[in-house]
């Protein structure tokens, strides 16, 4: 699928019809939330779901209530591509085009999921599948995850994370997949238009998204999204695609290139109360490597 | 159309006759050969089917379990400690009412490492809510698979038809494999109530209350604890459907007429060993012998449905018997063998209340020598309900040192 062809939903030509209806079980400020109502209008009718265990299952209801109009299949936490697997492979038998879509979130993608994931990847399945990345296990109160950044408060690393953010975009990408491209739930119309053009390639789609937790962040309600466009902005989490090997920024980090400067990225760190116990001198070293990458993308892209 | 196979042949004969269409499924002995057969038939084009080579058993489960979901029959098999890791898939399936079918090539668990047979893989599930079968010999493995595609569907319940590993896996026996023309007379096309469709959307298996819940339409949904109790209930009713699925294949095929337990030699009998899969057709040599050498009218109880276990049947196979002795293949450890101490309760209420004793044997594929479980069962048959007090300990046979 070409590239260039596509072009960009706005506000005001994206899909009036609602899939997720109001009222649902997310917290205040759910970026989450944002991106399921968007992510369903790109996906349209004809599509299934496969879920494990996250706030996205809280999110589409109790039994017997369901919060949006998609057939979903909620499955065992380690398992979620594997059952999206069976689901395509009953499609492919009863000739059928649906489009199967494992939602899941960072510990059951980067964690538990992972080996499932990669097997998927590997046999080449045509799904898309969707990790939102919250950084940390929220469903159950705010546990580090394997991406989880370096610094981290959580209610299980209580003076920071030792350990540095797993790339699982990149785990992803060395398995050569038909789409990989990284999202931020700050720009939701970005994350329509990957997931659309996702859902016209063959072969396996993945989309990794930012995804900012107001109350796992130590962030207020309102500024979920302002919290989820520093990241972007200020170059420390980038938009990218990478379609048949070839790798480009896109969407808002796209235009990062002929910035001149970006805002510091302690403005990002911050806004946010899980950064409390971040020193100086490592918010200097994380400067110094978003300035280190941006130049390196200067070099590359312009 | 008769034919000589391995057992593992047998059972992918039966699957590719029940016309399972997602097979899915990870390599480990003495299960390999089974779905090794299976990926042989769809790359030759004889079985039209999707194969999904998983990475491991849980994900095997997984795709087992989005297949059905999506209205698609599917077909996995594993063993022993590939059982241990597809649990939680195991249990989820029943909780889900999933009508799947796995064989399970039955091999003990490690640690420490062992291939062999024993039944302690299959026995670690028997309370995951799936109905499970064993089957004593080649003609049973593609019997038993038919029927059982055939029960899982009509219950909603998954079903494991289980075989010993290498006594039945790896050995060549003569059997019949019926036509194809006549299983589709038996066997329906595939079934599942709640078929994810776009254009009836279902969020299945969402998070149940502990109470009652109300639907939109003012409708009372179940609770967790009304939906596990349905899966109780029918899967008790389940024992005369099985029976019923058993008398149509009888009818269409002329083979069957034991779905439940099969009796042998235990009309006049005072005596039964009872026993699972090929064990209890090694004790039709040592039935034999006690009533030949010495005068012991014993007989032998294949138990073929262990899970719903079924009590009242295996009371009135029993009642009036002067000594029951159960061999097996597994143990609750710490306590005593399993199907002991379902026999025992069947028993509770008899009167009189048949002697029961408990033997452990072959666990880890330990030799299973007819000429000691002779001694064992004769010296129970002589002393039964002769001890001041019964102990319910279970005895060790063939233990090396």
């Amino acid at each position: 699928m070409s590239t260039t062809a596509a072009k960009k939903t706005t506000a005001v030509s994206l899909d009036a019809e609602e899939y997720a209806h109001p009222g649902n079980r997310a917290c205040t400020g759910c970026t989450l939330n944002t991106l399921y109502r968007v992510g369903l209008k790109a996906l349209g009718r004809d599509c299934i779901f496969a879920v494990p265990p996250s706030c996205l299952t809280v999110v589409q209801g109790l039994y017997p209530i369901s919060s949006s109009q998609m057939p979903i299949l909620n499955v065992t936490f380690a398992s979620t591509a594997a059952a999206a697997s069976g689901i395509r492979a009953a499609m492919k038998r009863r000739g059928k085009k649906t489009q199967v879509v494992a939602w899941a979130g960072d510990g059951g993608t980067a964690d538990i999921g992972l080996q499932a994931l990669s097997a998927a990847i590997e046999r080449g399945e045509d799904l898309i599948y969707i990790c939102y990345d919250n950084e940390a296990y929220m469903n159950t109160g705010v546990q580090r995850s394997g991406t989880t950044p370096k610094g981290t408060l959580t209610n299980n690393t209580l003076s920071g994370k030792a350990e540095a953010k797993k790339d699982v975009p990149a785990i992803v990408a060395a398995h050569r997949p038909a789409y990989v491209a990284t999202c931020s739930a700050a720009f939701p119309l970005d994350f329509h238009d990957k997931l659309l053009k996702a859902k016209g390639i063959t072969g396996f789609k993945y989309i990794h998204i930012h995804t900012p937790c107001p109350p796992g962040w130590g962030v207020e309600d309102r500024l979920a999204i302002a919290v989820g466009k520093a990241a972007v902005e200020s170059g420390l989490y980038d938009l990218y695609e990478i379609e048949n090997g070839r790798f480009r920024l896109s969407g808002p980090s796209q235009k990062l290139l002929r910035k001149k400067k970006l805002p510091p990225v302690s403005d990002y760190f911050a806004m946010q109360g899980r950064f409390k116990a971040l020193d100086d001198a490592y918010l200097q070293a994380v400067q110094q490597e978003v300035d280190d990458k941006w130049a390196g993308y200067r070099e590359r892209f312009l | 159309m008769n034919t000589i196979e391995s057992g593992n042949v047998a059972a992918a004969m039966a699957v590719k006759l029940a016309r399972a269409e997602v097979i899915a499924a990870y390599p480990i002995t003495p299960q390999t050969p089974l779905t090794e057969k299976l990926s042989e038939m769809i790359d030759r084009g004889e079985l039209d089917a999707e194969y999904v080579a998983v990475e491991s058993e849980h994900s095997a489960l997984a795709v087992c379990i989005g297949a059905a979901s999506a209205g698609v029959r599917p077909f996995t098999a594993t063993s022993a400690n590939g059982l241990l890791y597809m649990s939680e898939q195991v249990h989820w399936a029943a909780g889900a009412r999933l009508p799947l079918v796995m064989c399970v090539v039955n091999r003990g668990v490690g640690a420490p490492w062992t291939v062999w047979n024993d039944h302690q893989d299959a026995i670690s599930q028997r309370d995951a809510g799936w109905i499970q079968l064993f089957v004593k010999d080649h003609q049973e493995i593609m019997d038993t698979t038919l029927k059982a595609f055939r029960l899982a569907e009509e219950v909603s319940i998954p079903v494991m038809v289980c075989y010993d590993g290498y006594y039945l896996s790896h050995t060549y026996m003569p059997f019949d494999a019926p036509e194809q023309e006549r299983v589709d007379r038996f066997l329906p096309p595939f079934h599942y109530a709640h078929t994810l469709d776009p254009s009836h959307p279902e969020n299945l298996n969402s998070v149940t209350m502990p109470d009652t819940r109300t639907d939109v339409h003012g409708e009372t949904a179940p609770s967790y604890m009304d939906i596990r109790h349905n899966l109780h209930r029918e899967m008790v009713q389940a024992i005369d459907r099985l029976e019923a699925i058993d008398a149509a294949f009888r009818e269409l095929f002329g083979r069957g007429g034991h779905p439940l337990m099969e009796p042998w030699r235990c009309d006049d009998a005072e005596f039964v060993i009872v026993a699972m899969g090929t064990l209890a057709n090694q004790f039709r040599d040592v039935v034999e012998r006690l009533r030949e050498q010495d005068g012991i009218r014993a007989g032998v109880l294949a138990i073929h449905l262990y899970r719903p276990f079924p009590n009242d049947r295996v009371q009135a196979a029993l009642a009036g018997v002067r000594g029951v002795l159960v061999y097996e293949k597994a143990l609750s450890y710490g306590n005593q063998g399993p199907l002991y101490g379902d026999v025992r309760s069947a028993l509770y209420d008899c009167e009189p209340r048949p002697a029961v004793e408990n033997f452990i044997v072959g666990l880890g594929g330990a030799g299973i020598r007819t000429g000691e479980l002779y001694r064992t069962a004769r010296q129970a048959c002589l002393e039964i309900g002769r001890q001041e007090t019964p102990d319910d300990a279970p005895h060790w046979v063939g233990l090396g040192v």
